[in-house]
């Protein structure tokens, strides 16, 4: 029989691994966008936060008579009047059973414990009006020890930062592989170490400085209430908001709008988002709170903070025999939303990519007088990250082996995978070696060696530095039953459901809260092939619990992996309520029906077919439907990880050191990701791209700096040094791809690879660079004076000097006043 | 209160204002012209900047009274005749923002800067756009975005119709056709 | 943040400029181009009952010839400065320096004079306008003009030698005979900062030697500075590296920097020995 072949049809190309641009940009490139502050409700009152100038002190007396009788100003509320319905802050992660919280009201009643502690709130007619109030709040505090330095507070006899509780040690945790079957005996194969490396990494503080300050706005009506608030976590918001303050959860709706970065930053149920709810219930107006930058750098919650005490043992050879952490873990002056968890987050990466026999990890939680720390972009990865690349390179010296070799013998072949570390994790796949060597001809590596080479053979004042860090993360948080194990307080599932229209549209409602991730780009691109629709067709929503009712929101590289597994399944239950009604309409079986690019085929018969778009307004009439079938082929779905995802990737940096005056310039930035399937590689690239500006500028560039006295002076953008486009280098990035078998679309995350894998990468470029003059340490950031120090005079470059800097006449926070004069001649420009 | 009228894109206003009314709240809270935001208070970051007089300044850091008499152009007044200025569309293609917030100022900051030197290079386009921060992109697409703008801008593509503009339809994704591949 | 209120006042001439300095009594501040004051203000480190903007003071812009020197107008803005054709004749130093100032959107606005009268030991003129010699026009109340040499200009932190009343008008920077190079080296953490310390050097050659050398500090105490010792030993010094690197030794003599988070004392005067060296071997076309 001769058969005429048919011509090959060309399936059209799956959207998943296309580089679509951004539905959400429309908006913001034109500025047609919503941010919580662009926000006006008739009637709106303004409020404004009076701060604590000091770091630890008794208010005696809170005198707002002034304030009240000022122009324009409604109310003046102090702690007291809040007493009773403010509750504490909410702390979700009690790491261990004896865990100490000392409690965190909204406004300080008795006692402040930070600078930039709220004292006071003013609810005004107009924004100026309450900022002209707050400087009219008159409060006597009675000055208290400050606690500042984690290793002094947790010495015999410290001041204590809060004097109701014993010490300042939150809790004490600790994993042990060997007493959790995951590894041998620490001490011992310590005791019979060969080698043994220690050192003690400081991780500084941070501020996540998302670009759009916070700002609240909430509107009661009747007894509901509506918060629109610029956060990464509405659903978990609204449900501490209920059980804070004891507003009846499904009288609370929140809504992320636009939303302008979090970072880990947004992550929190902020004190000015309960205090705005109190007002607005007590005023029974809607009100609005909007921060200022230097509001924010010294109010909202900071990141990283932690002494690393690293103890590394191997043999001559240069197997690693066993890893050692003691961790002080800075929670600040209270606990908030996760703050004892970040480190504990990290607790299980820090063996990294390597092959331990042995690991035992201790990190006790510390408060100081200082803003309390939570999430930031990585959350205890980049210091478990940081402390174990930084030691295999010190390791390597000891050893005098290449540091590149030193990994390759230690870390886990590409034939091992899945992987279970003596920190009891399975890793679920990747290649090490694959992604080290892209790496390395991305960077032009033997050409800089040789250049290297050169400029030490010549004494060359610039010197040149390689460093490596080739690093894994835990994506996906998480899966719920791992959350329970840890005692988090709540589940890692996330939520989607799918409405088909009438019309064929698609809306996808996910649980995840983007904020600049391109979920409604990506998630269109998920849906496009599952459903068979066009990407234009898809519409996501997000980020508002009435319209998105279930959900755990965004953080921790979990969106794709978990968010858009769940968008995923529930697009697949969507298909299997259409098939039955296809079946009907097309009078066949379903077992005779085909689903592709969108469309129901009877096999064998030519041309019986129903797209699924036609099946959606066959199911909105509803007039020809199968018997016994509800009419509606819309689906929800709930995924629950049951592993998590490892993202990985070898970063290499050439770094150029000018030993005369200490100033380091990345010469040439390299790096391999594994991130599992790629759904929009436009977007990935971008997320590396970020990541890394945020992981080298903690190596460079960033830190909190507090006085001897807790003020932070770094408190403006003057001073807290978020880089520049001039600031950074041009990134040479490349990928592998081993899909993640824990999620139908294999992704692995993206969110913060790039920050978790950069910064000890440049740290060790740096000191690769200047190792031979002396310098085994730098501490973060590298400033020029801590570089030229560690040359010239040895040591770690030191403590830097706390002063900001004179800009501006000495502007350093609205609570400490500059060193501007009735004689200074202020009035010119820069 | 001082009485001053100022032209922002392309409408003239007449208002009250306090002296001490920055340029950017009057925009923002006198005229609604919300789009253009406030970064930092000390006018590093840049996310406030407008054109005032067709020059790119830090509209923090200006008074309303200042403006008096003035052109402002803000983010929103760039599309002309539902035309993206091809700054917004180089953004849009190189994926040169994440979560926005930055993307006005910097978007009028690039324009500025292309002003000066129609052709510049990576190092000028960073030391360029220095004046404003962003914590999404680590900056690297939106370097792609000048230099893709630059090109166009001075017609060494033929993309570019009249004065530069392109249509938007270009960047409205939902309403382009769902042809695989047209969009990368 | 939002400045505290203020009455604000906005001459068109000198005189009425003058008048209204005169007029806003003692907590009276003068607006140049207001990039640092407006900051300033916002975070209330400054509050003045009156605001007298020069914005609108034409007469105050604008480069001229004026024989043997050029004359910048106080309020010519950074950006003016950078494309002006006789700057970059006559004192390329100075517009090597306004390009590092703040960004783009600041030097639209920025002012010459504004950067001058501020008095900020960390901006980046001051040091340029004492290595180049440069008179500052002074207006009093009722007209009266005077000249300050710059060396007398800048008398502490924030503080220079402009009385109540008194207005800069206008900076002349004497022309340079002879075989003139200048340099300004600037060393920032990041490019939008102040710098932690600066050199602007100015140096005539003649017969391969350095005849003269002037060098203005930058942020090596309260005022801007002259490193006079280093002058003194690089006058009649071989113009070579050597000869340089040995004179840049003597650079913080008599410098009092501050402490702060970018640099303690002694590292910034190290800093300065090195960076004087830099800038004198480029202006010496080394």
């Amino acid at each position: 029989m001769t058969m005429v072949e048919e011509p090959a049809t060309t399936a059209p190309a799956r959207e998943v691994g296309q580089s679509r641009k951004r539905k959400e940009d429309a908006r913001l490139i034109t500025g047609k966008t919503t941010w919580t502050d662009n926000m006006v409700l008739p009637g709106m009152l303004h409020l404004a936060v009076v701060r604590s100038p000091v770091a630890h002190a008794k208010i005696a007396n809170v005198d707002v008579s002034a304030a009240q009788q000022a122009p324009g100003v409604i109310a003046v509320f102090t702690g007291r009047d809040f007493a009773e319905e403010q509750g504490s802050i909410p702390c979700a992660w009690p790491v261990t059973p004896d865990m100490v919280n000392p409690g965190h009201p909204s406004i300080a009643v008795e006692e402040v414990n930070h600078v930039g502690e709220a004292v006071a709130v003013i609810a005004a007619r107009s924004k100026a009006a309450a900022m002209d109030a707050v400087e009219l709040v008159d409060v006597d505090y009675d000055q208290l020890p400050v606690v500042l330095d984690m290793e002094a507070a947790v010495a015999e006899e410290a001041d204590l930062c809060h004097d109701h509780v014993e010490s300042n040690e939150s809790f004490a945790f600790v994993f042990d592989a060997g007493e959790a079957g995951t590894g041998v005996d620490t001490e011992q194969v310590f005791a019979d170490a060969e080698v043994v490396v220690s050192r003690r990494f400081v991780q500084q503080r941070l501020i996540p400085a998302f670009m759009e300050p916070r700002a609240v706005v909430v509107q009661p009506q009747g007894d509901n209430y509506t918060m629109w608030s610029s956060t990464q976590v509405p659903h978990i918001l609204r449900l501490m908001l209920a059980m804070v303050t004891g507003t009846p959860e499904h009288k609370l709706r929140v809504i992320a709008p636009d939303v302008g970065g979090g970072f880990g930053g947004k992550l929190q149920v902020t004190p000015e988002e309960v205090i705005s709810l109190l007002v607005a219930k007590r005023l029974g107006k809607p009100v609005k709170w909007a921060e200022t930058r230097s509001e924010s750098l010294m109010s909202a919650h900071h990141g990283r903070d932690q002494i690393q005490y690293i103890d590394i043992a191997a043999d001559r050879e240069g197997n690693v025999k066993g890893l050692r952490c003691r961790i002080l873990s800075d929670m600040g002056a209270y606990l908030r939303l996760v703050s004892p968890g970040i480190p504990i987050l990290g607790a299980f990466m820090y063996v990294g990519i390597y092959k331990f026999p042995a690991y035992r990890f201790e990190c006790r939680g510390v408060f100081t007088n200082k803003t309390p720390t939570d999430a930031y972009r990585g959350a205890g990865r980049p210091e478990a990250t940081f402390a174990i690349e930084r030691i295999m390179d010190e390791l390597a010296v000891e050893l005098d082996m290449d540091p590149l070799e030193l990994r390759r013998k230690n870390w886990i072949g590409a034939e091992e995978f899945p992987f279970t570390t003596a920190a009891g994790l399975e890793y679920d796949s990747g290649d090490y070696e694959g992604a080290t060597q892209q790496a390395l001809q991305l960077l032009g590596y033997d050409e800089l060696r040789e250049e290297q080479r050169r400029r030490r053979e010549s004494n060359d004042p610039v010197q040149l530095g390689i460093g490596f860090s080739t690093f894994t993360e835990m994506c996906g948080l998480a899966p719920s039953r791992v959350l329970g194990s840890l005692s988090y307080g709540a589940g890692g599932w996330e939520h989607a459901s799918i409405r088909m229209l009438p019309t064929g549209k698609v809306e996808v409602v996910t649980g995840s809260s983007a904020h600049g991730q391109g979920h409604e780009t990506a998630w269109s691109q998920l849906v496009a092939d599952e459903l068979g629709v066009p990407f234009e067709d898809v519409e996501v929503l997000h980020g508002d619990t009435s319209i998105s009712p279930r959900g755990l929101d965004t953080y921790g590289s979990r969106s794709l992996v978990v968010g858009g597994a769940a968008v995923v399944n529930a697009a697949a239950k969507v298909v299997a309520k259409a098939r039955k009604v296809a079946a009907h309409l097309l009078e066949a079986s379903e077992d005779d029906l085909e689903f592709a690019n969108g469309s129901f085929a009877v096999r064998g018969t030519p041309g019986a077919t129903k797209s699924i778009q036609e099946i959606a307004l066959a199911t909105f009439a509803a007039h020809d439907f199968p018997e016994g079938v509800e009419p509606s082929i819309d689906a929800d779905a709930t995924f629950d990880p049951v592993n998590f995802s490892f993202p990985h990737g070898t970063h290499v940096c050439a770094m150029e050191v000018d030993t005369e005056t200490g100033r380091v310039e990345i010469r040439k930035y390299a790096c391999v990701d594994d991130v599992g399937t790629i759904v929009n590689p436009l977007i990935v690239e971008g997320q590396v791209h970020g990541g890394l500006a945020q992981g080298i500028a903690q190596a460079l560039y960033e830190e909190a700096v507090y006085d001897a006295d807790g003020n932070l002076t770094t408190g403006t953008f003057v001073d807290y040094l978020v880089p520049s486009a001039a600031d950074l280098p041009h990134f040479e990035t490349g990928h592998t791809v081993h899909p993640a078998p824990g999620n139908p679309i294999g992704a692995k995350g993206i969110g913060e690879a790039g920050c978790i894998a950069s910064t000890p990468a440049v740290v060790n470029a740096a000191l690769d660079a200047v190792r031979h003059l002396g310098v085994s340490d730098i501490r973060m950031p590298l400033t020029p004076e801590r570089v030229w120090r560690a040359i010239h005079q040895g040591g770690d470059g030191g403590d830097r000097a706390t002063a900001g800097t004179n800009a501006y006449g000495g502007a350093q926070t609205e609570t400490t006043a500059g060193v501007a004069t009735d004689a200074s001649a202020l009035g010119g420009d820069r | 209160m001082t009485q001053i009228n100022v032209r922002v894109d392309g409408v003239s206003y007449s208002d009250d204002v306090e002296p001490r009314t920055l340029l950017v709240h009057h925009l923002r809270e006198q005229l609604g012209k919300v789009g253009t935001v406030v970064g930092c208070d000390t006018s590093n970051c840049g996310a406030c900047t407008v054109h005032l007089d067709g020059v790119a300044v830090k509209s923090c850091t200006v008074l309303a009274v200042q403006a008096d008499g003035s052109e402002v152009t803000t983010i929103e007044g760039l599309a002309q005749n539902g035309t993206l200025h091809p700054m917004q569309k180089a953004f849009h293609d190189s994926h040169g923002l994440q979560c926005g917030f930055c993307t006005p100022g910097m978007i009028m900051a690039s324009i500025d800067l292309l002003t000066e030197n129609p052709s510049p290079s990576e190092t000028e386009i960073r030391e360029g756009i220095e004046g404003n921060l962003c914590r999404c992109t680590g900056y690297q697409n939106i370097v792609r975005a000048v230099q893709q703008a630059a090109a166009e801008m001075s017609g060494t593509q033929d993309r570019t119709v009249g004065n530069g503009h392109v249509s938007l339809a270009v960047v409205d994704t939902a309403a382009a056709p769902h042809v695989a591949g047209a969009q990368s | 943040m939002i400045p505290a209120p203020f009455a604000y006042v906005r001459p068109t001439t000198i005189d009425e400029a003058l008048q209204a300095v005169a007029d806003g009594g003692e907590d009276v501040k003068i607006m140049a181009g207001g990039q640092s004051l407006i900051p300033v203000m916002r975070l209330r480190l400054a509050a003045p009952e009156t605001v007298v903007d020069l914005g609108r003071v034409t007469e105050l812009r604008g480069v001229r010839d004026d024989g043997d020197a050029i004359v910048i107008g106080a309020m010519t803005t950074h950006h003016d400065v950078l494309v002006d054709p006789l700057v970059a004749q006559h004192a390329p130093l100075i517009a090597e320096a306004t390009e590092t100032v703040a960004d783009r959107q600041v030097r639209a606005r920025g002012t010459f004079g504004g950067a001058l009268a501020h008095a900020d030991p960390a901006g980046d003129l001051p040091a340029v306008a004492l290595a180049l010699d440069a008179e500052f026009v002074v207006a009093g109340p009722g007209g009266a003009r005077r000249t300050v040499p710059a060396a007398d200009f800048f008398v502490d932190y924030l503080t220079t030698a402009l009385g109540e009343g008194e207005l800069l008008v206008e900076v002349r920077i004497p022309k340079l005979a002879g075989q003139w190079g200048m340099h300004y080296e600037k060393f920032t953490r990041v490019a939008q900062a102040w710098p932690i310390v600066a050199v602007a050097a100015v140096v005539r050659r003649e017969n391969g030697a350095i005849a003269e050398a002037r060098i203005g500090l930058t942020n090596m105490g309260p005022t801007p500075l002259r490193a006079s010792a280093a002058e003194a030993a690089l006058a009649g010094a071989a113009a070579t590296p050597d000869g340089i690197a040995a004179a840049a030794r003597s650079a913080a003599e008599g410098t009092s920097p501050s402490s702060d988070l970018n640099a303690q004392a002694d590292y910034r005067q190290h800093l300065a020995q090195v960076l004087t060296r830099r800038a004198v071997t480029a202006a010496a076309g080394l």
